[in-house]
């Protein structure tokens, strides 16, 4: 009830939002069409501008995910994974999910698929699906929009984020269900 | 450390694609790729016109000053190097908002726009700004209120209760950007390039 209740607020909004906008606009005197349009003219340029950013992060990915490099990695982390109370079945999504959206969107999916969305590996997955972002993904556009090569300390800043966010949907479902931490 | 993890990217597919003879699928992978970056720059054109023009209209009507009033407190605390009515601000609350109520399609725009108006305030073309990495710090811990994907994909599943998640997700969420945002102020001095 409540989601459908979300869900449908969430298909409103940007409608309204829009109107509420261009009628404001319009009570305060702008010349709404010429504004819209002068802004949009801004972004189609910014969105070419991103082309090389964005071809340079995905050809990287692209090239690691279809190697199987991630698999190597995986394997060699398990040890890692059960320090961590991590069910070694999420940690490939943890090493994707700040890669690729869509394909930590894959990986979730087919966990809640075969382990049942109400299993505990299926509640972490969500978890960890929902609370973070694509890091790389995310630096990448950003800063690209606005031509800077220099990112400085964001990438370890978001990742540490990710990290400190697996963790805690172990930890949380753990104490949850009340399992041994 | 951009460079690296780039550069480690390409080797690691590269050596592993050698070592395990599935050179074929990388080179596909990376040609594809490519390809694949510049289709979703031209999907973006759509979307950024659309949500930049929104943003104009807003701007000239005074609502961006107007929230960014609103915010000012909060704003302040988050970006003191950004003056209190700037349209930066208004174009980062905006973004933020866009993520809190899981408008993926908007928040990108909104949060691209953003970096414009930043990009403003920086005298260095080519360095991001304390400002730049605070926002994208907020950013890329990716907080939602309303994990709208995941719900879809736990009730198609068949969950006996797909939104019990929220709660969780929503804690997990406000601990990874409190994360973020620690290590984004302790790492900035550091980071900062040894310029004059």
């Amino acid at each position: 009830m409540l989601i459908r209740a979300i869900t449908a607020a969430s298909n409103v909004v940007i409608p309204l939002i829009i109107l509420a906008v261009c009628l404001i606009g319009r009570l305060k005197g702008v010349r709404v069409y010429e504004a819209f349009v002068e802004g949009a003219k801004e972004g189609f340029a910014t969105a070419v501008r991103l082309i090389p950013f964005l071809v340079a992060m995905f050809v990287a990915i692209g090239m690691f995910r279809a190697s199987g490099a991630l698999k190597v990695v995986t394997s060699a982390l398990f040890p890692v994974a059960h320090f961590l109370g991590m069910p070694e079945e999420l940690l490939p999504l943890a090493l994707i999910r700040p890669l690729s959206g869509s394909g930590a969107l894959e990986v979730t999916t087919n966990l809640v698929r075969t382990f049942g969305p109400d299993s505990l590996v299926g509640r972490m997955a969500s978890t960890m699906q929902a609370s973070s972002e694509t890091t790389l993904y995310v630096i990448t556009v950003y800063f690209g929009a606005v031509g800077i090569k220099r990112t400085r300390h964001t990438l370890a800043a978001g990742l540490f984020a990710d990290f400190i966010a697996f963790l805690s949907s172990v930890a949380i479902w753990r104490l949850i269900l009340g399992l041994a931490p | 450390m951009a460079n690296t993890v780039w550069l480690v990217l390409i080797a690691a597919g590269a050596v592993t694609g050698l070592a395990t003879g599935t050179s074929e699928a990388v080179t596909r992978a990376a040609l594809e790729s490519a390809g694949s970056a510049v289709t979703l720059c031209l999907g973006l054109i759509g979307v950024m016109a659309l949500w930049c023009g929104v943003m104009k209209i807003a701007e000239e009507a005074g609502i961006a000053r107007w929230l960014a009033r609103a915010v000012a407190p909060v704003a302040r605390m988050l970006f003191p190097s950004v003056p209190a009515s700037h349209p930066a601000i208004a174009a980062v609350t905006m973004s933020i908002a866009a993520n809190l109520l899981g408008m993926g399609n908007a928040a990108t725009p909104l949060g691209i726009k953003a970096m414009e108006e930043l990009a403003t305030l920086s005298d260095d073309g080519d360095e991001a700004s304390d400002a730049m990495c605070t926002f994208v710090a907020i950013c890329t811990a990716g907080i939602t209120l309303v994990p709208t994907t995941i719900i879809a994909i736990r009730t198609q599943f068949g969950s006996r209760s797909p939104a019990e998640i929220v709660a969780p997700i929503i804690l997990v969420n406000v601990l990874a950007t409190a994360v973020a945002l620690m290590a984004d102020r302790f790492l900035r001095p550091v980071s900062r390039s040894r310029r004059t």
